[in-house]
């Protein structure tokens, strides 16, 4: 059975050609950047040609204002953490949406151990930022305010360009955590007033463990791991020269192809809606239209998500989702609660994520799936 | 140490996709309801009972995977024995004839052994009226 992948925002297949620009560098050329020898200085060039390459996929204004880190987790605890504990004695508070990943939540709260007040923001039915909330909340004492540029669990874009105007009439820095927009929509760090930037290199089309910091010039942060000081000090620890590089190609590759791959998901994900919402009690998650190019997902009324999960896989169909059942905590998707579903309507979760094997031919595969699992369970349900 | 078990069994994935005993009886003698505490999915079961045996049992179940498999499983192993032997069934004897459950899935099993006793408490108390 042909298997028909759909879980692109958890885990991206290595672009194969990102694999041939890297791999030499895991097989053979060796050098510690930091030597003065020749192998050190390829190995540098290397590290800085893929810098430039970040830095151009966001239109950095400073190759240097990219830090390369050990994937999106690691980006997000410097920018929140270490950002705010470095600024702390102009401000002890840090703003957050309510809906942001959980390698931004966690930081800002822990930081409360450390005296910082922390106030969440919330987002209307669709997802997005209610602005009049974020300018409440974020005050003059207010060091960093984190809203992500999309949601990977419903695919909502937020207003990032408004959001920063906000952010900077009262507040100091607006982090941005583009982990599944990164490569799929354009950004432009110095268009939307943004001051931190996380980067996933794995979302890119990378290899997983790699991720990026940009860091506008001017903004000080300080690193949460300590060591030589390499990546300016912010990221100790021998640069991963293979990540780097393929790192660095996959934001080439991503910044070359986003016209035409986001054209083509796009027409993808729409047919994929239109086909779910055929279904009996099915509903999109996140916006209608301000929505990611690759991102499709759904609640059903009555069922569960992981038996979801387990029917569509029968199926060959891999797919993802927000309930209870599958977390390692079994709580309710905080980004479905956030947007004001009941616990028990959070549970019907299916998130459905596009990328470049995917084809129009596999939707009416997809939706058989679909319409077979979601019949199956309703057959069960006692609700 | 004993391996730490990678998904589903293939026992816990046939009753998943094929489970036993599934639907209502309609003027049952039984019937228990309980709802997840921990995630909150809902499962019931339905029974008849003759000469103090259950005859027949039929369940639902609101949840995961988990909890679809252990409602088919617990149905399986009731039907046909004693009221007492089916009150002694444990969420253990329905994980072990599963061939395991992860760790994390062990409450749902908790349910479906939950509701068997309930709908049995059920039958008892209405005798007793
Ligand atoms: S019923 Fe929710 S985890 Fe099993």
């Amino acid at each position: 059975m042909e298997r028909i992948y759909l879980d692109h925002a958890a885990a991206m297949p290595v672009d194969p050609r990102v694999i041939d620009a890297a791999l030499p560098y895991l097989a053979g050329k060796v050098g510690n950047p930091s030597g003065l020898y020749e192998e050190g200085l390829m190995a540098k060039s290397a590290i800085e040609e893929a810098r430039g390459r970040v830095a151009d996929l966001i239109n950095a204004e400073d190759t240097q204002s990219i830090v390369f880190t050990g994937g999106a987790t690691e980006s997000n605890n410097i920018a929140v953490r270490g950002t705010a504990l470095r600024n702390a004695r102009t401000g002890k508070k840090v703003v957050t949406s309510a809906i942001e990943h959980i390698s931004v939540l966690n930081p800002a709260k822990d930081l409360q151990k450390s005296g910082f007040t922390y106030a969440t923001v919330p987002v209307d039915p669709w997802g997005v930022v209610d602005c009049e909330a974020l300018r409440e909340a974020v005050t003059p004492d207010t060091t960093v305010t984190s809203v992500m540029y999309a949601n990977n669990e419903i695919g909502t874009v937020e207003p990032i360009r408004e959001i920063g105007e906000i952010v900077h009439e009262r507040g100091k820095y607006l982090h941005v955590d583009a982990t599944d927009a990164g490569g799929r929509i354009p950004i432009d760090v110095q268009r939307d007033g943004i001051d931190l930037l996380t980067l996933s290199g794995n979302q890119l089309g990378g290899p997983e463990g790699t991720g990026a910091l940009y860091i506008r010039p001017g903004v000080r942060s300080q690193p949460v791991v300590l060591g030589g000081g390499q990546e300016r000090g912010l990221r100790s620890g021998t640069e991963d020269l293979f990540g780097i590089v393929g790192m660095g190609e996959a934001a080439r590759i991503a910044a070359a192809d986003m016209p035409g791959e986001r054209r083509r998901l796009a027409a993808i994900r729409d047919r994929l809606i239109e086909g779910i919402l055929t279904l009996e009690e099915a509903a999109l998650t996140g916006h209608p239209t301000d929505r990611l190019p690759h991102h499709a997902s759904f609640r059903f009324s009555r069922i569960e998500g992981e038996s979801i999960q387990l029917g569509m896989d029968f199926f060959g169909v891999a797919v993802a989702t927000g309930s209870a059942c599958t977390s390692r905590t079994l709580e309710a998707s905080h980004v479905l609660l956030a947007i004001g579903l009941a616990h028990a309507e959070a549970h019907g979760s299916m998130i459905a994520t596009l990328g470049r094997s995917n084809t129009t031919e596999q939707v009416p595969a997809v939706l058989h799936a679909a319409r077979e699992t979601v019949k199956r369970l309703r057959a069960i349900t006692p609700l | 140490m004993a391996e730490q078990q990678i998904g589903y069994s293939k026992k816990v994935m046939e009753h998943f996709m094929n489970p036993h005993n599934v639907g209502v009886i309609e003027n049952a003698d039984g019937y228990g309801k309980v709802g997840n505490p921990v995630c909150g999915d809902i499962m019931e079961i339905f029974i008849t009972v003759k000469d103090d045996r259950i005859e027949d049992i039929r369940f639902r179940t609101f949840g995961c995977g988990s909890a679809i498999a252990t409602s088919s499983m617990v149905t399986d192993m009731a039907k046909g024995k004693t009221l007492d032997e089916a009150m002694a069934i444990t969420r253990d004897d329905v994980a072990t004839e599963l061939e395991g459950l992860p760790p994390r899935k062990m409450h749902c099993s908790n349910l479906a052994a939950d509701a068997l006793h309930e709908a049995i408490r059920d039958y008892r108390s209405r005798q007793g009226e």
